[in-house]
């Protein structure tokens, strides 16, 4: 699997994911300015963490017009995978390659904390690495993660087994306590109908080294590119 | 022309800052404060000189970038 | 829509301008001598804010001098955007502390976010990409709202500007006192590593070289935020505003990458963010150091408003915005780079022989002032000091203690220079970049890995005012040992400091005596720690209708861990011994104990043996390289108590403790604040009392961890979830829960 991250002006993660991509694929990702349309060759398409266009207007509206973001529909529509965390999961939802909407977080402050997320399902491309049902430490840095969609797009997602990460606590139990931002039924991810598209709030990069904030995110990658699952 | 686009949280979409003003609004003292909603004032002057296409420009604008109508609605006024 | 032009009253300067202008009638004089003539308004615009406090450090350069700023490993001392240290494989640590205080209780959320933007932007303008962020605070009385409303503006601000450029904020501390009433304190430190041989300087060179400018546009925004900063506030904020700066985090962002990325390249021959003073100082600055005079056209000036005068955009403070000079034969490529991340790029003036710096707008010469006597005439003060009196020594059997152990613990462990500062720092993005090992809370300086090495760098800031105003020689000693210490604790090998020294109107004599007691103080500590100052900031003038702020030598110290996976917290496991490592002799003065429970600001503050303080520090640093140091936390506010209690709750872990020494009343040897301390937690705490003492170093077992209680030595107990309860209510109730 080939991957690629996407380069929005703004973006801060881009570091960190690479960081991760590495680790799990063993070679670096390919870099993607925002301007780019050309994505041929690359099986996986990152948009990384970060502020794109200052998050100005709403959370991701601006990157979600970029050129390159025709691509990655495409990509997407082709079955290709496409992965995007906290800003990225809002573009994703901007763009319409996912349902719903980020609103700002209920605490209406920034949450720069660890969070615990529970694993809904481990038979996707994201998670075969992992239990299902197990519990995750990653860490979250957002304004605007609290996740909405209306009752029937929430009914929907929950019957097709979209939800890929719920908010819980330390046992894995949901509840209101539990779930920093207020996201409508705890989601802190969701996938794409055909399970290739993957946007979550918290950052399992930053989980891939013992040293810096343990190893939890690390299943996620290695998952990706393990040439075992088909 | 000044086109004016004011996006809104939908009815029924949480509004938390809203609801924070309103909390603040009646530790003032200012009693009566029903439900308070905040949203954004878009202010555009477009080189446009027919009002109607102004407003059609201003209505693509909005559905296309300025409000996400998932979760917000919006309205477009013209100026003279 | 920007209205036409309004015309601006053009004023003839003179005596009274000048002095409105902050310029004393003395240095109105000097300004004509220089001249020969009535200057323009624009050039009294360029001297008042060369002149000012700020950019000239007028009144604090005598006694700066005596700093100590050479060792083997400084490559850059003060005088630079920041100090550059070497931290080995060829690369080099940038940084500097620096203050916004003014423009942070004016407009708290714009005042602490472009505080953060500038900072950022004298660490990348020398080469190097921020890799962390850190805060000192000073905050008044929490009581009073206007306290809340700047508490919740400045996080805000910080969060806004550092979480938004991507630069993790991993440090920094607290206090609250009345002094800083109305005139907070917002301190903000950024460190940056670069290639020690890629380092970027401001001296521009070469007749003929274009002057480049590059970032956002030029606004009438901060006009005189310079001199504002050198003024003491007459209260009336309102009137003020308009001198405000905005912050835009987003074009900054862009502003560092598409830096780096022209710094890769060799177009590059001198640098320089315009900060205060804006385009006055970073030019004036620029050509003065590279002995060449420099010639500005401002109609190439990108400018954000129509009709701007000649003498605010000399003197605006927008912000994100650089002044380059660049090989002639480059400026295409730089040019293009600028256009990649869509930033405005203007080539605005050339460097020339005349040693004058010139200013046209619209055809008239608005300004033509010779750079030498700009900068060997400024104004440079000895002002009179008067000594403040000495407190005397508290007598710890002489204090009565109404609270027993637990009773004082509970106390002090939630007031507010003690209490969880987590409502803070969770606003604040600590991990981006992936890099950090110690985030806020984890341990007594933040622990940053150096990107592609197996090292890692620690940071810290500390001062303890009320040590200060009692003592600032003592309590600049303090506030040195204290940083030194803090990075000692993590395993650091302390290398340099960055200052921000933070006072009262040095026109007053006491003012200016604790001013100078703090430079002695710190002076000694940095000879005998190896802890050179290698950048700093000074900022004067901290006082509301005429009080003066406590003296806050903040101090930001960094150091360098060889083996990054050897540093340690402050977290406890369970059976752990805990070891108290230096003397104790329960002193009380000054101590947050003193203040929080007996209700007294009173007494001498603790002495810093700095001697002992060295060989303290050196064997724990030992120890920890070791690999036998569990945890580690120096002893500080609060004394061994809350020491122990802050390590049990980052654990999450209770304690037993044993009895401490008749010859001291409890109270003073659980909650004294006796100096150059450490409380290590290790496997066999025999054995590391056994070390110490061959090393010649006080050592005494103390406790040991395990379960779920805090059982003190006079029978007294406290479960862990009630002392959390007391740790973490303060900011919450505070601010509010959600």
């Amino acid at each position: 699997m080939k991957a690629g991250i996407v380069l929005f002006p703004g973006i801060n993660r881009e570091r960190d994911m690479a960081l991760a991509l590495e680790r799990a694929a063993g070679r670096a990702p390919r870099v993607i300015w925002h301007t780019e349309t050309d994505l041929d060759g690359l099986d996986l398409i990152v948009l990384p963490g970060g502020f794109s266009y200052g998050d100005y207007l709403r959370c991701g509206a601006m990157a979600a017009q970029s050129p390159v973001m025709g691509a990655v529909r495409a990509h997407a529509q082709r079955g290709g995978h496409v992965l995007g965390v906290c800003n990225g999961f809002q573009v994703l939802t901007e763009a319409g390659l996912l349902p719903g909407a980020l609103l700002r977080n209920a605490t209406l402050r920034f949450i720069a904390a660890d969070a615990t997320i529970r694993v809904e399902r481990n038979d996707t491309d994201y998670t075969h690495r992992y239990r299902a049902g197990q519990v995750l430490r990653v860490v979250m840095a957002h304004g605007d993660g609290n996740y909405y969609a209306d009752a029937a797009t929430l009914d929907r997602l929950e019957g097709d087994g979209l939800v890929a990460f719920r908010y819980c606590d330390a046992a894995g139990d949901v509840s209101e306590a539990a779930n920093p931002n207020g996201s409508a039924r705890a989601i802190a991810g969701i996938l794409s109908r055909n399970r290739r598209v993957l946007g979550l709030m918290p950052h399992p990069e930053n989980h891939i080294d013992p040293l810096t904030g343990g190893t939890d995110g690390l299943a996620l990658f290695e998952s990706l590119f393990a040439a075992s699952y088909a | 022309m000044r086109v004016v686009v004011t996006v809104m949280p939908k009815p029924g979409v949480l509004d938390p800052q809203g609801r924070a003003v309103g909390h603040a609004l009646s530790n003032l003292g200012f009693a009566g404060v029903g439900e308070v909603r905040i949203g954004k004032v878009v202010v555009l002057d477009l080189a446009e000189t027919d009002a109607d296409a102004a407003r059609a420009i201003g209505e693509d604008m909005a559905r296309r970038l300025l409000a996400n109508t998932v979760i917000e609605s919006y309205r477009v006024t013209v100026e003279a | 829509m920007p209205d036409e032009a309004s015309p601006r009253p053009a004023r003839v300067p003179d005596e009274a301008l000048a002095r409105e202008f902050g310029l004393s009638a003395e240095e109105w004089l000097r300004v004509l001598g220089i001249m020969g003539r009535t200057p323009t308004l624009t050039e009294l615009g360029i001297f008042s804010v060369m002149w000012s406090e700020h950019c000239s450090y007028k009144s604090s350069r005598v006694w700066l001098k005596q700093l100590p700023t050479k060792a083997p490993w400084v490559i850059h001392g003060p005088g630079e955007n920041a100090g550059v240290v070497d931290i080995g494989d060829g690369l080099a640590a940038v940084f500097k502390m620096e203050s916004h205080n003014h423009p942070s209780f004016i407009e708290p959320y714009q005042g602490a976010a472009t505080g953060v933007g500038g900072i950022l932007r004298d660490v990348f303008t020398m080469g190097a990409r921020p890799v962390a962020n850190l805060n000192a605070l000073r905050f008044g009385d929490p009581s009073d709202p206007v306290t809340r409303r700047v508490i919740d503006g400045v996080v805000r601000g910080i969060g806004g500007y550092g979480n938004c450029v991507g630069v993790p904020t991993v440090g920094g501390e607290v206090n609250f006192h009345r002094a800083y009433n109305r005139n907070p304190l917002v301190n903000a430190m950024t460190v940056g590593i670069a290639k020690r041989d890629r380092i970027f300087l401001s001296a521009a060179a070469g007749v003929g070289n274009p002057v480049v400018y590059v970032g956002s546009k030029t606004g009438i925004d901060g006009i005189h935020g310079a001199t504002m900063a050198s003024a003491e506030f007459s209260g009336d904020v309102e009137a003020r505003r308009p001198t405000v700066q905005v912050g835009d985090p987003f074009t900054e962002k862009l502003l560092i990458e598409a830096c780096l990325e022209l710094m890769a390249t060799d177009a590059i021959i001198a640098i320089q963010d315009m900060g205060a003073a804006g385009l006055t100082s970073s030019s004036v600055e620029m050509a003065g150091r590279g002995g060449v005079g420099i010639e500005l056209d401002l109609d190439a000036v990108p400018q954000r408003e129509a009709g701007m005068s000649a003498y605010e955009m000399m003197l605006s403070e927008s912000q994100e915005r650089m002044l380059m000079v660049l090989r002639p034969d480059r400026a295409e490529l730089a040019r293009q780079i600028f256009a990649k991340w869509e930033l405005d790029f203007a080539v605005i003036g050339r460097l020339t022989n005349t040693g004058r710096i010139v200013v046209r707008h619209h055809g008239a010469t608005e300004a033509d002032i010779p750079l030498g006597p700009l900068a060997d005439q400024a104004p440079l003060y000895e002002r009179p000091t008067a000594t403040t009196p000495k407190l005397p020594y508290i007598e710890p059997a002489k204090v009565e203690d109404r609270y027993g152990l637990a009773g004082g613990l509970l106390r002090l462990i939630g007031c507010p220079d003690l209490a969880s500062r987590a409502w803070i720092y969770n606003q604040y993005d600590s991990t981006v970049g992936a890099q950090t090992i110690r985030r806020p809370g984890a341990a007594d300086a933040a622990v940053v890995r150096i990107e592609g090495t197996t090292r890692a760098l620690a940071l810290t800031t500390d001062c303890t005012p009320r040590y200060c105003a009692a003592d600032a020689e003592a309590g600049g000693a303090q506030a040195v040992a204290e940083a030194w210490r803090n990075l000692i604790a993590t395993g650091a090998r302390p290398l340099a400091i960055t200052d921000n020294m933070n006072f009262g109107n040095p026109e007053k004599p006491e003012v200016m005596g604790q001013f100078a007691a703090a430079i002695r103080g710190m002076s000694a500590a940095c000879r005998a720690l190896d802890f050179p100052v290698v950048s700093g900031n000074v900022s004067l003038y901290n006082e509301t209708d005429g009080r003066a702020i406590l003296p806050t030598p903040a101090i930001g110290g960094l150091g360098v861990i060889d083996d990054a996976a050897r540093s340690v917290g402050i977290a406890l496991r369970p059976w752990l011994d805990l070891v108290l490592i230096g003397t104790t002799k329960g002193w009380l003065g000054q101590s947050l104990w003193l203040r929080e429970i007996g209700g007294r600001e009173d007494g001498a503050p603790p002495p810093v043996d700095l001697d002992a303080e060295r060989k303290h520090g050196d064997f724990v640093r030992a120890q920890i390289t070791a690999g036998v140091v569990r945890a580690c936390h120096d002893l500080s506010d609060g004394g061994l108590l809350v020491a122990v209690a802050e390590m049990a709750l980052a654990g999450g872990v209770g304690v037993r403790l044993n009895a401490g020494p008749r010859e001291i009343p409890n109270h003073a040897f659980w909650f004294g604040e006796d100096q150059g301390r450490y409380l290590l937690a290790v496997g066999d705490g025999a054995e590391m009392v056994r070390l110490a003492e061959a090393a010649g170093v006080p050592a005494m077992r103390i406790g040991i961890s395990g379960g779920r209680d805090l059982t003190l030595p006079d029978r007294g107990t406290i479960s862990m979830n009630a002392l959390r309860t007391a740790y973490e209510s303060f900011f919450p109730d505070l601010m509010g829960r959600s």
